[in-house]
């Protein structure tokens, strides 16, 4: 059964590869792309050594989680957010006349190779900020470290997923899922005491977004939360991460069911 | 050139920049998702720069009403002069298509210039207004006291955007080499990302850096520039010309570059 998918993914990567110069560009520079975001907050951290009351070495925390989950659901999930172009083409029709999983298929069809160089990159991110930040080692410490950045993964995994399944009704979504992806991202990655009003309770609590990297972080640095989250919570992000893949899936499945051809 | 042929030729111009506006101003469910996303980037990184701000209330010489514009602004911009988004250049040149650009009794450089002002215009008067108009009701932005500093700004925007334009037309003819531009294009958006302002003030870098950016790159021409305009960080003719030379530098690039792509034009499959 894993075969026409690996056969899908060997022609991506082969096609991809064919204009040689530019995949090498293309590889360096959507990687070195991302380092921006953390080159970002060492200029912020430049200005001031404090943001939201947190030190650089606990941001740099949060940032590290980040930077390791995010890539790893755009490499593994990335790619549904060309569903729009799909649907409007009608080539979800060929999609679903297939004998294979419509997700899946769409996964495979568009797998960028350029990606995996910063699932790479958000690893050494990671260890380094693993390093640098004032841990408060323990044993619950220790498997939290392995699972804050998968729990961000499925997280971010699921926004992707939920995103792109708006597609289904709204076809001309054009950059609204970035709002929840890319935007989820940079939310996630600063403390949520940086933020404020309904911006903060909507992407922070009613979305999510604080258990990515913000309430785990605080439970490695053997904080409490200063905006007044029960200190439980903060070990919560495997199971948050678990129910939002769950609503995803629902929701995906509900938009394929609803999906009717463009008929063009 | 007589004037009769010069009036004529600005009549195309702005016969070419209208169908680029009546073009984008069709993709209006686009537009609305768009200055959704703007608005959302709006408040997360006005929150960033006004918690840098701290108690202090000020970073790299702006004020919490300077930092709010700044952003605000910014994201309001950012699809006026659009980074993001290629040229059909690129797509064109691959699939043989420029041919029928080249064929047509305008210059190819002065048709996607003109096209994308016609673009930018509708997005002034969109995406441009959403983002202000929150930004302005949730954190109260500053608003320069002096009416010319609104001219200077209209100016320095246009000027971005020509600018930027150009830009995308250069990594747009690179297509004539390497067929496949996306490597150019990351490139690109990694560089105009990163020097621009578009992250974080460019102030808050070391003053050596800033000065390397607006001499050895375009990039703070496209958004850093105006953005200072608006907010009055110091006078705006030295900004204003900065622009000017980026403006004068990207044309002649583009025009050497033309020339020696169209030299190596091979038509597919004709």
């Amino acid at each position: 059964m894993a075969s026409p998918y690996w056969h899908l993914l060997v022609a991506q990567v082969r096609s991809q590869t064919q204009y040689r110069f530019s995949f090498t560009l293309e590889l360096v520079f959507s990687t070195v792309l991302t380092l921006l975001d953390v080159a970002t907050v060492f200029v912020l951290f430049t200005v001031n050594d404090s943001l939201g009351g947190f030190g650089g070495g606990e941001v740099f925390l949060m940032v590290g989680i980040c930077a390791l989950g995010f890539p790893l659901a755009d490499f593994a999930v990335g790619n549904v957010e060309r569903l729009r172009i799909y649907v409007r083409g009608g080539l979800f029709d060929a999609v679903l006349l297939r004998p294979l999983s419509a997700l899946g298929q769409l996964l495979a069809m568009d797998l960028s190779a350029r990606r995996a160089g910063r699932v790479v990159q958000g690893l050494v991110i990671y260890v380094v900020a693993l390093v640098v930040a004032p841990i408060a080692w323990s044993p619950a410490a220790a498997v939290l470290v392995v699972l804050a950045p998968l729990s961000a993964a499925v997280f971010f995994g699921a926004i992707f997923v939920g995103a792109a399944t708006v597609a289904f009704w709204w076809i001309e979504s054009g950059e609204f899922a970035n709002a929840f992806t890319y935007g989820g991202r940079d939310f996630a990655s600063y403390p949520t005491t940086v933020f404020g009003g309904l911006f903060r309770r909507v992407f922070a609590y009613a979305l999510g977004f604080a258990f990515v990297a913000y309430l785990p972080a605080l439970a490695l640095l053997g904080r409490s939360d200063p905006l007044g989250v029960p200190d439980w919570l903060r070990w919560c992000s495997p199971l948050v991460a678990l129910f939002a893949a769950g609503l995803a899936a629902l929701f995906w499945r509900t938009g394929v069911r609803h999906y009717r051809s463009t008929g063009s | 050139m007589t004037g009769a042929n010069a009036s004529r030729s600005a009549r195309v111009v702005l016969a070419v920049a209208g169908a680029g506006f009546r073009r984008y101003s069709t993709y209006r469910q686009a537009t609305v998702a768009g200055a959704f996303t703007n608005t959302v980037f709006g408040f997360m990184r006005c929150y960033v720069l006004l918690s840098v701000a701290g108690v202090a209330g000020e970073a790299g010489g702006y004020d919490r009403a300077q930092l709010a514009t700044f952003v605000w602004v910014g994201q309001g911009l950012l699809s006026v002069v659009n980074f993001w988004n290629q040229l059909d250049l690129a797509e064109r040149v691959r699939s043989g298509d420029v041919v029928s650009d080249l064929l047509r009794p305008m210059d190819l450089m002065t048709t996607y210039v003109a096209t994308d002002a016609g673009r930018a215009a509708y997005a002034m008067l969109t995406r441009f207004v959403v983002p202000v108009g929150v930004g302005m009701l949730a954190f109260g932005l500053y608003l320069p006291a002096n009416p010319v500093a609104y001219l200077a700004f209209a100016v320095s925007v246009a000027m971005a955007v020509v600018i930027c334009s150009l830009c995308r037309y250069l990594v747009g003819l690179t297509a004539f080499w390497l067929l496949d531009v996306r490597g150019v294009s990351m490139l690109w958006m990694f560089a105009a990302g990163a020097g621009s302002g578009l992250y974080f003030p460019l102030p808050l870098l070391p003053d050596w850096l800033v000065t390397l950016l607006w001499v050895a790159t375009p990039f703070p021409a496209l958004l850093q520039a105006p953005l200072d305009v608006l907010v009055e960080r110091g006078p705006a003719g030295p900004l204003l010309a900065g622009q000017l030379a980026w403006l004068a530098v990207t044309v002649v690039l583009a025009r050497i570059v033309q020339r020696r792509g169209l030299r190596r034009l091979v038509i597919q499959g004709g």
